[in-house]
C-alpha cells in the first residue's frame, strides 16, 4: 500500500485523504495511518509546491555547482556535505560518482550573489579542492513535470 | 437524372445524436464526459519510434497483411497475455483500426440472408457493417440485472436456422461490462451446438479491473470458429494512428486479406513501425494507464453511490453506465437538460441501441479533477430533479 500511496501523492500531494482512499480502493483510516507513519519515519520528507519562477516577476538564478573535495578521515564525505548543506541558500546536495564528488544546487537573486557564495563560502572551506559553477538558463522539465503550457484537450466529440 | 444511391446505403440511419454533439462542441464552458478515447498521449517511446521510421525514409507500402516484425510481435503478445496461438504468417492481418477488421470480417463471412447476432448496448458500427455486408442484423438486448453480460438463454432465444455469426463486444463500450471465463464457457456450448461463428471485438481487452481478460478463442473448440479483433487504440492510447488487427483461422483470414488488399492496400506504415515498439516495450505503459483508469473508476462509482444513483459495477473499458430511470425522463432528455443546466456532456444510452434507454454512458478517459468537477455539477442537477418531483 505504501508504494501505491507514494506513487500517487508524489504527483499530487494536495488530494484529500478520503479521495485518495477511494481512488486507491483502500480504507481511509488505513491511508491516514500509513501517511502518519511515513511522515514519522521521514519517508515523506515534505509537501512542496513546484513553481515556474520564470513566470513570476522575481529575479532568481539557480546554479549547479560541481565540487571536488577531500574526504574527511573517519567520516568520508558526509561531514563535508553537512558543512555545505547547512547553508540555507543551498537547495540540494548530492554525492555523485564520476569526475567530481558533490553536486550542489544553489539559488540566489543574482549571478553576483551566487558567485559570491561560491568564492566566499564554498571555495573557502579547507577540504574543497575545486568548484565549477554552471548557471541554469532555462528549466524545461522539473520533478517529472514539463514547464511549458499544459496541452489542451484536443479530442473531438465523435459519434460514439 | 437517375438516383445515384444504392438501395442499401439509404436504409442505414445516420447516428441520431449528431445534433446533440454539435451543441456540445459549440459550448465553450461545457465539461465533456463524452469522449470514447484515452486522454493519455501515446507513450513517447512509441511516438519516437514512429518519428524514427520517418527519418529513415520508411514511407513505402508494407506487405498487404502487415509488417512481418509486427505480426510476429502480435502473435507473441496474444500468447503472452491471452494464451492465444496464431501463426503470424497466415492467421494475423494488420488493419486500419479495429473498425476495418469488423467490416472486412463481416464481408468475408456473410451471404445475403445470413443473420448476425448483435448484443446491445454496443458500439455503433456492428449493425451498419452487417447490413453493408448483406447480412441481416438481429439485436440481442442485454439486461442490467445480468450486468449487461450475454447469457446462454438470451443467446439461445435469438438463434434461428439462418444465424451464422455472433458479435461478442466485450469488454463493452458503452456499458463497461465484461464476460468472465464462466460466462464465456456457458455461451460457447450454445455456439458450438448451433455451429455459429464468433466475431470477438476485444479492443478493450487490456483494460479490465478485476481479473485478466479471457478471450473466447482460448476456450476448447472455439479457436476455429472465432475471429478475434484487437488493436492499439485503447491499450496503448493510439487512436489516431489507426491500427488494429484481426486473427483467426486461415480459411477466413485469407478472404479478409483479399478485401483488405483491394480496398486498403495496407495499414499505415509509420503506425506499424511504432506499434512494433508498443508491443516490445509497452506492457508497463499499459499497466500504468490501467491503474490510473481504475482509480477514476472507483471514484466515479463511489460518487454515484453517494448520490444514490443506481449503477452496476463495470469491470472493463473506461465507461460507467448509470441508470436514470428514477427520474422518468428519456436518456436524451436527461442528457440535454444536464447539458443546458450544468454544462456537462454525457452520451445518452440510446446512442448504443434502444435498450440503452434509461442509461447514460459516462467516460472516465478524463483527469480526476475533471471528473470531480463534472460529478459535482451532476450531483447538483439530480438533487434539483429530485426536489422538483
Amino acid at each position: 500500500m505504501r508504494e501505491k500511496i507514494l506513487t500517487f501523492i508524489e504527483k499530487n500531494s494536495r488530494i484529500d485523504i478520503k479521495e485518495l482512499a477511494i481512488v486507491l480502493g483502500v480504507d481511509e483510516a488505513a491511508v491516514k495511518k500509513e501517511l502518519a507513519a511515513m511522515e514519522q519515519e521521514n519517508i515523506i520528507c515534505g509537501y512542496h509546491t513546484l513553481i515556474n519562477w520564470d513566470k513570476v516577476e522575481v529575479e532568481k538564478v539557480t546554479a549547479l555547482i560541481e565540487v571536488r573535495v577531500t574526504p574527511q578521515r573517519g567520516m568520508g564525505f558526509d561531514k563535508v556535505a553537512e558543512r555545505i548543506y547547512n547553508y540555507p541558500e543551498v537547495n540540494s546536495v548530492y554525492l555523485i560518482s564520476g569526475s567530481y564528488d558533490l553536486m550542489v544546487t544553489l539559488e540566489g537573486r543574482t549571478l553576483r550573489e551566487v558567485s559570491q557564495f561560491v568564492s566566499d563560502k564554498l571555495s573557502a572551506l579547507e577540504y574543497v579542492l575545486s568548484t565549477k559553477t554552471n548557471f541554469i538558463l532555462k528549466k524545461y522539465k522539473d520533478h517529472g513535470t514539463i514547464m511549458a503550457e499544459p496541452a489542451k484537450d484536443e479530442r473531438m466529440l465523435m459519434t460514439p | 437524372m437517375r438516383n445515384p444511391l444504392s438501395k442499401t446505403i439509404v436504409t442505414i440511419e445516420p447516428s441520431g445524436i449528431r445534433k446533440f454533439f454539435d451543441i456540445v462542441s459549440e459550448m465553450k464552458d461545457a465539461i465533456s464526459l463524452g469522449v470514447g478515447e484515452p486522454d493519455f498521449d501515446t507513450p513517447w517511446h512509441i511516438r519516437d519510434e514512429g518519428i524514427y521510421s520517418l527519418e529513415k525514409g520508411r514511407t513505402f507500402y508494407t506487405s498487404n497483411a502487415g509488417l512481418k516484425e509486427l505480426k510476429v510481435e502480435i502473435a507473441a503478445y496474444l500468447k503472452r497475455h491471452y494464451d492465444l496461438t496464431y501463426d503470424f504468417n497466415h492467421e494475423i492481418l494488420v488493419t486500419v483500426g479495429g473498425s476495418e477488421a469488423i467490416d472486412i470480417a463481416m464481408r468475408a463471412m456473410l451471404d445475403p440472408g445470413d443473420e448476425v447476432l448483435i448484443p446491445q448496448p454496443s458500439y455503433v458500427s456492428y449493425l451498419p457493417c452487417a447490413v453493408l455486408a448483406n447480412g441481416t442484423p438481429v439485436v440481442i438486448e442485454l439486461k442490467e440485472e445480468n450486468e449487461f453480460r450475454l447469457t446462454k438463454e438470451e443467446l439461445e432465444a435469438a438463434i434461428t436456422p439462418r444465424t451464422k455469426l455472433l458479435v461478442l463486444p466485450f469488454p463493452n463500450n458503452p456499458t463497461g461490462a465484461i464476460m468472465e471465463r464462466k460466462d464465456l464457457e456457458a455461451i460457447a456450448e450454445v455456439i458450438k451446438a448451433h455451429d455459429l461463428y464468433v466475431l470477438s471485438d476485444e479492443i478493450y481487452s487490456a483494460l479490465t479491473y478485476q481479473e485478466d481478460h479471457v478471450s473466447i478463442a482460448s476456450l476448447p473448440g472455439m479457436w476455429e470458429r472465432t475471429i478475434v479483433i484487437n488493436g492499439f487504440s485503447k491499450s496503448h492510447a493510439m487512436t489516431g494512428w489507426r491500427l488494429g488487427y484481426a486473427c483467426g483461422p486461415r480459411i477466413v483470414l485469407e478472404q479478409m486479406l483479399k478485401i483488405h488488399q483491394f480496398a486498403i492496400m495496407c495499414a499505415p506504415t509509420t503506425s506499424q513501425y511504432a506499434a512494433v515498439d508498443a508491443l516490445r516495450c509497452g506492457d508497463e505503459d499499459v499497466k500504468q494507464m490501467r491503474e490510473e483508469y481504475n482509480g477514476r473508476r472507483r471514484y466515479l462509482l463511489h460518487r454515484f453511490r453517494e448520490m444514490g444513483l443506481q449503477c452496476f459495477e463495470p469491470y472493463g473499458a473506461f465507461y460507467v453506465f448509470p441508470c436514470i430511470k428514477e427520474f422518468g425522463m428519456t436518456s436524451e432528455d436527461f442528457a440535454t437538460e444536464l447539458l443546458n443546466a450544468e454544462r456537462v456532456a454525457v452520451v445518452p444510452g440510446t446512442a448504443f441501441g434502444g435498450c440503452g434507454e434509461g442509461f447514460l454512458r459516462i467516460s472516465y478517459a478524463y483527469s480526476l479533477e475533471n471528473l470531480k468537477e463534472a460529478l459535482d455539477r451532476m450531483e447538483r442537477f439530480i438533487t434539483k430533479l429530485r426536489e422538483n418531483k
